[in-house]
Parts: C-alpha cells; sequence; structure tokens
C-alpha cells in the first residue's frame, strides 16, 4: 500500500526521487488494469509548510497532521506523530480545497452524446430528479478536474422550470453516497428566462416576453399546487386516522421540504430584469431566506437591490463575454467585485463539466477585476461552505476540519503554479489524470516515426 | 452576431453613417489617430530576439523603427509611459469565427468557391474585444460542415475602420478551410443522406475534388500550350482547388484524430501539396512525429489550450497538447475559434506552463510568431523586430500572470485599445433589427456560440433538411 503514498508516475520524477529518498520509500511495479490509481489515507504529517489556513490567516511555517479524513492538528509547532508519514513541504504553500459552487461535474462525459448526459431529464416539473443519483463516481473528468485543488463541486440538474436537486459532492470517492459532501442537497429552480440563449436565438422581443409570462405562470401555478400538496401532508402527518392521503405527486413531495422551509432554493437568473423578479417572487412565496442565486451575470447592474434582499450569489463562469454587446469587455470578470461592493455575498462557479478546472483561473480574473486576491480565495473557499452550510466541514484548514487541502509551489490562481500533492477526506489523491497520462506515453512516443 | 444578408449590411451601413454623432465616431473610428510613437520604459517581450528591460520602441508610419533604451522621440511623436509594463507582439488568433456574417456554405460537400472574406463585418464589436485582450490579427475562417469547405480571409483587427476591405491584410497567402470527422458526416452522411457519412468518404470526396483540379489544370495547361483548342469552362471551385494543388492556397484542416491525420497528409502527399495547418487537432500529439516529418517544413497545428470532451472525437485528448506538438519539433499554435473567447488568450498560452512546463518565450511563440508562420505573415507580424508592423500589446504585468491586464493594443502604430479610454458601449452602430438591447441569458457554454458549424443549421433546413441542436457541434 505504501507504493500509492506517492504519485508514482509524476512527471517530476527528480521531484519524486528527491522525496521518496527522503522518506524512504521505493517505487512498487505500476498496476496498469487500474481505471484509476487509488487514494491511501495517513496519518500524514506535512511539515515547514507556509499554510494558508483561511484567506486571512496565514501560517508561515508550520505542520498538518492528516489523521483518518481530518486535520488532526495544524499550527506553527506542531509535533509529527510517530506513526505519521512525513512530507516535507519546504517552500510550499497549503491551500484549503478549492470549492466550485455551480458545475455539472460528474453528470455528463460526452457533450455531444446524449447517452453519455445524466442532468437533463425531460419535462418542465422535474423536481424529484436527484443530481447525486447520476453521478458517475468514475467520470474521467474528476481526476481532470482534482489535480487543480478543486476537492468539491455543487453538481446540478438543468433544464425546464424545476430541474430537481442539486448536491454538494467531494472528488474522490467510488460510490455517489461517499462523495456526497455534508449530506447538501439544493433544489434547483430555473427561473423564466428574458434573455436570449445564444446567437442563433433569434426570437423577437415580443415573443421572449409571452413565452416568460407563460413560464411564470406556470411556475405560481406549481407552487400554489406545491403550498396546497404540503399543507394536506401536514394534515395527514397530524391525523393519519382521520384524513386520507393524497394522490402520490412525486414532483410536488420533492418541493415540500422547500415550502416547509427546510431546504434552500437554488435559483438561477442571470438577465438584470429576472434576477429582480426573481427575488420579487421569492419574497411573495416567503422562501426568499431560503434562496441561493445562482449564474446573475447582469448581477452588477442590480447589485444594490440583490444585497438589499440579503440573498447570497454564485457567480459564474467568470470568464466569459458580457451579456449585451453594448456593455464593456471586461463586465462579466467585474462581476463579483461589483456585487461584493455592494455588499453581496460571492461565491464563484465555473457551469462546466470538462473544465470545471479552470476554476482558480476563474478566480484569478475575478481577483485581477477589482475582487481582489483574498476575497477572491474566499469566494472559493470559505464562502460556498458558509453559503451550503458546511462551514463546520470544509473551507479553511483547521482542527476538526475534513482534510480537503492540496500543496503548491506558488499562487494556487497562477496557471504556471504546479499542485504537488492533493488530499481529499484524509486521502491523499494520485496527481494523474487521463490528460498527464497521455503526457507521458506521447511526449516521447515509442516507436517514433520507424518501427 | 446577426447574420446580415448584403442588401442589410448595406442598409445597416447607411444607417450608421446616418446615426453617427460626429465627435463620437470620429473618436472610435480612429481616423486620424497617431502612428508615430515613442513607447518608453517597458520590458519588451520580443519573442524572436529575447527580453529588454527598460526598453524603448520607436514607431514610425506604423512600423518599428528603432528597438533599444533610452531612445529620444523624433518631433511630431507622441510618446508613452509603459514603465512597469509589459510589450510583446500583437497577438495572433489562428482560428477564429468573428467579422463575418456567414460561417458555413452547408449546401454541399465541396465549396471551395465561396469566402469568408466577401462577408467581413467590420462592426462586429468581437474584434473591439479581441484588441482588448491584445488580439492584432485573425485568420477568420469558413466552418467545418463541409469536407473543402470555403476560403478564409487573415485580417488584422482594425475595428474603427468600417470598409470591410480595409481589414484584410492583402499580402497574406490565402487559405482554403477542410474539414474532416465528426462535423462533415453529420452534416452531410446524417443530415442529408449523402456522403460522406464515414472518414472513407470524407477522404475520397476530398481525393475527388482534388484530381478534377488536376485535371481541370491539364486543362488550362493543354490550352496555353496548344495542344486543345479550347480552355476548359470555368470553374471557380476548381480554380480554388487548382490553387491548392499549386501551392498558392494552403489549406487549414478542421480535424481531431490521429487516424485522419495521417490520412490527410496521405492525400496531399499524393497530390505534391508540401504546406498544410491543421487546426484543433487535439490528437495532433499522438502523431507528432509524423506532423513533423510532413513536406518540406512540416505540417502546422493550431491547437486549444485545453477544450476536450465536447464530443467522442474530442474524448481522449490532453491538454498537453500544445507542449508534446512543442516538444516533437511541430510548428504549434493555440486559437480560440468562438467569438467570445478571443479576449484571453495570453492566459491559454500561459496554461502551457502547468500543461507541460513550456518555457515563458515558447509559451509566447504560440500566440504570435508561430501563427504568423501559419499564416504567412511573419515577415510583417508576430515580433517585436525593427521593420515589422507596430501589432503591440502592452500588458499591467507579464502577460503570462493571471493577473496581468490589457492596457494598450496598437494595430499597424495605431491605438486602437487604450484601457484608459475604453468607455462601456464601444459599438460603431446600432444594428435596426435587433432595437431592443437584449441581453444573452449567462448559461453561457461554448455550445451557444457562432463557430465551425453555425449556419448548417439554417442551410440545412432551407434545403428541407431539419438538423436539430447543429449549434451543439461546434468546433
Amino acid at each position: 500500500m505504501l507504493s500509492f503514498f506517492f504519485d508514482r508516475r509524476s512527471i517530476r520524477p527528480l521531484g519524486l526521487f528527491a522525496v521518496l529518498l527522503a522518506t524512504g520509500l521505493v517505487l512498487a511495479p505500476s498496476s496498469a488494469e487500474a481505471q484509476k490509481q487509488p487514494g491511501v489515507q495517513g496519518p500524514f504529517a506535512l511539515t515547514n509548510a507556509q499554510i494558508i489556513q483561511t484567506p486571512t490567516d496565514t501560517i508561515d511555517t508550520g505542520t498538518i497532521v492528516i489523521r483518518d479524513e481530518t486535520i488532526a492538528a495544524v499550527g506553527p509547532n506542531v509535533t509529527p506523530p510517530d506513526d505519521a508519514r512525513v512530507l516535507d513541504a519546504d517552500g510550499r504553500t497549503v491551500y484549503p480545497g478549492l470549492i466550485d459552487s455551480g458545475t455539472q461535474l460528474g453528470l455528463q462525459e460526452v457533450g455531444s452524446l446524449s447517452e453519455t448526459i445524466d442532468h437533463n431529464e425531460i419535462g418542465d416539473l422535474t423536481s424529484n430528479m436527484e443530481a447525486l443519483t447520476a453521478v458517475n463516481p468514475n467520470s474521467v473528468s474528476i481526476p481532470v478536474t482534482r489535480v487543480h485543488g478543486i476537492t468539491t463541486v455543487l453538481t446540478e440538474p438543468t433544464e425546464g422550470l424545476l430541474p430537481g436537486v442539486a448536491a454538494l459532492v467531494s472528488l474522490h470517492g467510488y460510490t455517489p453516497q461517499q462523495m456526497h459532501e455534508g449530506g447538501v442537497e439544493l433544489t434547483k429552480l430555473d427561473y423564466p428566462s428574458t434573455g436570449r440563449y445564444g446567437p442563433s436565438d433569434d426570437r423577437s422581443p415580443q415573443a421572449i416576453e409571452k413565452e416568460t409570462k407563460k413560464a411564470l405562470d406556470k411556475l405560481n401555478e406549481v407552487w400554489d399546487k406545491a403550498e396546497r400538496y404540503a399543507q394536506i401532508d401536514s394534515a395527514v402527518a397530524a391525523e393519519p386516522e382521520d384524513r386520507r392521503r393524497p394522490k402520490y405527486l412525486p414532483s410536488m413531495q420533492a418541493l415540500i421540504p422547500v415550502v416547509r422551509g427546510e431546504r434552500p432554493l437554488l435559483i438561477e437568473a442571470n438577465t438584470a430584469s429576472d434576477i429582480s423578479s426573481a427575488l420579487d417572487w421569492a419574497e411573495e412565496r416567503g422562501v426568499i431566506d431560503q434562496v441561493i442565486l445562482s449564474g446573475a451575470l447582469e448581477g452588477w447592474r442590480i447589485a444594490d437591490e440583490i444585497a438589499a434582499a440579503d440573498v447570497p450569489v454564485l457567480v459564474g463562469p467568470i470568464m466569459q463575454p458580457p451579456s449585451r454587446d453594448s456593455d464593456r469587455y471586461d463586465k462579466a470578470y467585474r462581476n463579483p467585485a461589483l456585487l461584493h461592493e455592494a455588499g453581496v455575498t460571492v461565491a464563484l462557479r465555473t457551469n462546466n463539466v470538462e473544465n470545471v478546472r479552470n476554476l482558480p483561473f476563474h478566480a484569478g480574473f475575478a481577483a485581477s477585476h477589482g475582487l481582489g486576491k483574498t476575497e477572491a480565495l474566499r469566494a472559493v473557499t470559505t464562502t460556498p461552505a458558509e453559503i451550503f452550510g458546511v462551514s463546520d466541514r470544509i473551507g479553511t484548514i483547521e482542527e476538526g476540519k475534513r482534510a480537503n487541502l492540496f500543496v503548491t509551489d506558488g499562487d494556487a490562481f497562477q496557471p504556471a503554479t504546479d499542485v504537488e500533492h492533493l488530499f481529499i477526506d484524509g486521502y491523499k489523491v494520485p496527481l494523474e489524470s487521463r490528460h498527464s497520462k497521455l503526457f507521458e506515453e506521447f511526449l516521447n512516443r515509442t516507436p517514433g516515426l520507424e518501427k | 452576431m446577426t447574420a446580415l444578408s448584403p442588401f442589410r449590411l448595406t442598409a445597416c451601413l447607411l444607417l450608421a453613417s446616418l446615426l453617427a454623432r460626429p465627435g463620437v465616431a470620429q473618436d472610435r473610428l480612429r481616423a486620424d489617430a497617431p502612428n508615430d510613437w515613442l513607447i518608453q520604459d517597458a520590458t519588451v517581450l520580443t519573442v524572436t530576439n529575447g527580453t529588454i528591460e527598460n526598453g524603448d520602441i520607436l514607431v514610425r508610419d506604423g512600423d518599428i523603427a528603432e528597438i533599444g533604451q533610452d531612445l529620444s522621440a523624433p518631433g511630431g511623436v507622441q510618446t508613452y509611459d509603459a514603465s512597469g509594463e509589459f510589450v510583446m507582439p500583437g497577438i495572433i488568433d489562428a482560428h477564429q469565427h468573428f467579422g463575418i456574417s456567414d460561417v458555413n456554405e452547408a449546401t454541399n460537400p465541396v465549396t471551395a468557391e465561396v469566402g469568408v472574406g466577401d462577408v467581413l463585418d467590420p462592426y462586429d464589436v468581437s474584434l473591439y474585444r479581441g484588441l482588448a485582450g491584445g488580439v492584432t490579427a485573425a485568420h477568420v475562417m469558413h466552418g467545418s460542415a463541409n469536407p473543402i469547405g470555403g476560403r478564409n480571409e487573415t485580417i488584422k483587427l482594425r475595428y474603427g475602420a468600417t470598409n470591410p476591405d480595409a481589414l484584410k491584410i492583402e499580402a497574406a497567402p490565402r487559405t482554403v478551410k477542410l474539414a474532416l470527422g465528426e462535423n462533415p458526416t453529420r452534416v452531410h452522411g446524417e443530415g442529408r443522406d449523402i456522403q460522406p457519412s464515414t472518414r472513407m468518404g470524407v477522404e475520397q470526396v476530398i481525393r475527388d475534388a482534388l484530381t478534377e483540379a488536376r485535371r481541370y489544370q491539364e486543362a488550362k495547361d493543354a490550352y496555353q500550350n496548344g495542344e486543345r483548342d479550347r480552355p476548359p469552362e470555368h470553374s471557380e471551385r476548381l480554380e480554388v482547388l487548382a490553387g491548392v494543388l499549386s501551392g498558392d492556397i494552403i489549406p487549414h484542416v478542421h480535424s481531431y484524430r490521429a487516424d485522419e491525420l495521417m490520412m490527410l497528409m496521405n492525400v496531399l502527399e499524393d497530390f505534391g501539396v508540401q504546406d498544410v495547418v491543421f487546426q484543433h487537432v487535439n490528437e495532433g500529439f499522438k502523431v507528432a512525429p509524423e506532423l513533423a516529418e510532413f513536406g518540406d517544413d512540416g505540417a502546422g497545428a493550431s491547437v486549444f489550450s485545453d477544450w476536450w470532451a465536447y464530443k467522442f472525437e474530442v474524448y481522449y485528448s490532453t491538454a498537453y497538447n500544445a507542449a508534446i506538438l512543442t516538444e516533437n519539433d511541430v510548428l504549434t499554435s493555440l486559437n480560440s475559434d468562438i467569438p467570445g473567447e478571443q479576449r484571453d488568450m495570453y492566459l491559454q498560452a500561459a496554461k502551457t506552463k502547468r500543461y507541460g512546463d513550456l518555457t515563458d518565450t515558447e509559451a509566447l511563440k504560440l500566440i504570435t510568431i508561430n501563427p504568423a508562420r501559419q499564416l504567412g505573415i511573419a515577415d510583417r507580424t508576430g515580433s517585436i523586430e525593427e521593420g515589422k508592423d507596430a501589432d503591440l500589446a502592452i500588458f499591467s504585468e507579464h502577460p503570462l500572470s493571471v493577473y496581468t491586464k490589457p492596457q494598450r493594443t496598437y494595430v499597424d502604430g495605431v491605438v486602437r485599445f487604450d484601457h484608459e479610454d475604453d468607455p462601456d458601449d464601444m459599438r460603431l452602430r446600432v444594428d435596426p433589427e435587433g432595437t431592443v438591447d437584449l441581453a444573452r441569458d449567462g448559461a453561457y457554454g461554448r455550445t451557444d456560440a457562432n463557430s465551425c458549424l453555425h449556419g448548417a443549421f439554417l442551410q440545412a433546413t432551407e434545403s428541407g433538411v431539419t438538423l436539430e441542436d447543429a449549434d451543439q457541434w461546434n468546433h
């Protein structure tokens, strides 16, 4: 088992060799049949590291002890336990694992092949669909993502008015249940949009208005029904003997926790007027305290209104063009900063699948476009942990938290930086993916030109 | 961009001239903007001749006149204090679809007779957004619906010029689009029930067309030599393909899989074609030695930094593609393909430092001198050298830092982007068809964009074929 401790096929043979020498480990034969290399548990001690405990709290030189799935100790004067495998991280920086607040990771393998896509169930009203069910723990995109230090993602169903239930997942594990982080589930509402889908959307403004109104009427009709369904459910529960159970409606049943205020409501809206309308709607329906806004491409236009509504926002993707030809080229990059300045709580998302790995670069762009490095780091660590209600478990490097962290040779948002070690739920996860394996095989291909 | 018919485009131009407020319009058109500059005290990343600290660049009449230190400004030359900033050659995007009103003539497997140079749209604000990312030149390409598509156009981002022809780099060699794999087989085989529906069919469509072109040229030659009474009937399609055979028109080939790269190299070899640039070429890394060995100078490869898994033929990809190709001596560039993605090519280049540890210079070459060589414009642009066009991008920090921001972009010595003079609305006209400035919904994905396969949907619909979600298969 010790052999799995290090990334045996690291693309930095010299560095690996040095680490192996330092720890007295030897290479084991490779097991080429394995679909992916498994992670291994500690205890581990990362010593002499610069430790970014929280975005505003850094230990210049310290030690982290990882035991089982948690951080057992962290501090400048922590002594590595005798049974720990020691990793000297001198000159290296340790970051808390990054969190992407909106993806379809695990739910899609190949973008053009519907057989491999599981986030878009048929129907407008599919609130009973659970993303967690369809998360493929062996998706090729998962290792590709986590080698950039991304340890946790929100993965979401798409399409329809109420597409289903999003789940927070940890990017290590062999079953969806093992990956489910903190049991976090959010019901998603794709708020009726007055925006265009893209360049090929040539509907007239009147047609768009008509369709939006129809969708909004439908939403209100559904919500009336959901409220009534929940009332009946409560009444039946109170007097099970005397009342007849209503007809089972799975989509309504799935909305009960939201109607009762027990589950967050993730509302995706992007056009300014849609965001505004969504906030009004949530206020009227009495769910505003549960709302988490997602997307919010034009959030900057009504930042004060969002701040006044006191709803957190999962912004992104950051690296995209502005929503209108008449907007400045960098409005999407500046959106997180403008929202933050107005007092809105901001986390970042990529809204991607195979390139969720670019989250650090989205954060870097947000940082340079007004958000600043500290706030940008918050937006991919502590803030999403707080928004999803798991700040007692993830988001920082503190004693008792889950050991989700990674070691770098520099600023985690810089493309030139390399991630050297990665831990998820206390497992040391190999830094390999399809991309790195193909690199190793083909950099100096054998046979070359002549066979 | 909404597609504009020539008539409608003319109407737009007319309307723009009527509505434009002279003061504002003048500024954005940059009609009288100076092209004599002294850029001072910058870190100059020449790309081909190392880095000059505290370097000056003297620009005269739009050309780089002198590079050095402590140069002085002759009379009438404006100065720009670039201390603390970085100057690199203007970025060249080897594959884009902005600045044109049509992308795909998806009505026939072979449409070499058309060219996107005929539908240039100088009003596309995407051009400005490219400038705002340090891009000064681009290869605007026909789409990938057909095994042999139309001619492409190599342009400079002279946003402000209202004559479409003013964008063209007249001296650039002509190029034509070819496309292999899933896009042409889907559009024609699956969508129209004609060949090609397989990669075998793609090869034969291309061989047939080139054979016909060879016979056409032979007939023309025979007529000129007096061996034939009449010339062959003129065919613009075959004229273009004959240009490919003679080496005057360089094929730029949309391609992904290793086997189809080998196929096309074999075809070109059989027809004596020496120059080719493969586009996207996600599996180029698998046959890098063969690419390097092709023809006299090797085949070129213009790749994405990290796009993959959006369809099956890019599932077995690696973001280390550019590094593997570079290390195997394949002339390699990066491109952004999709309007909207042209703004951050310096970041895409920086990713090659993570994916394969390329040096700063190697990374910068991918978006400067290498695409210039692939497009045959390296004698004029792509590096900071005396005598070349003053196409320059100035950044606040090293351009390979995620925290850098473009400050100024010069095209032929004219400042066409300046972060200090950058109002929100940089449109040159308002589309009368789009009087309501509706927002694009933010569910942004590459699938929304106006890329390689855009237009195939509409064209195919008109011919009675439905291609649902054609936008989905876009590159």
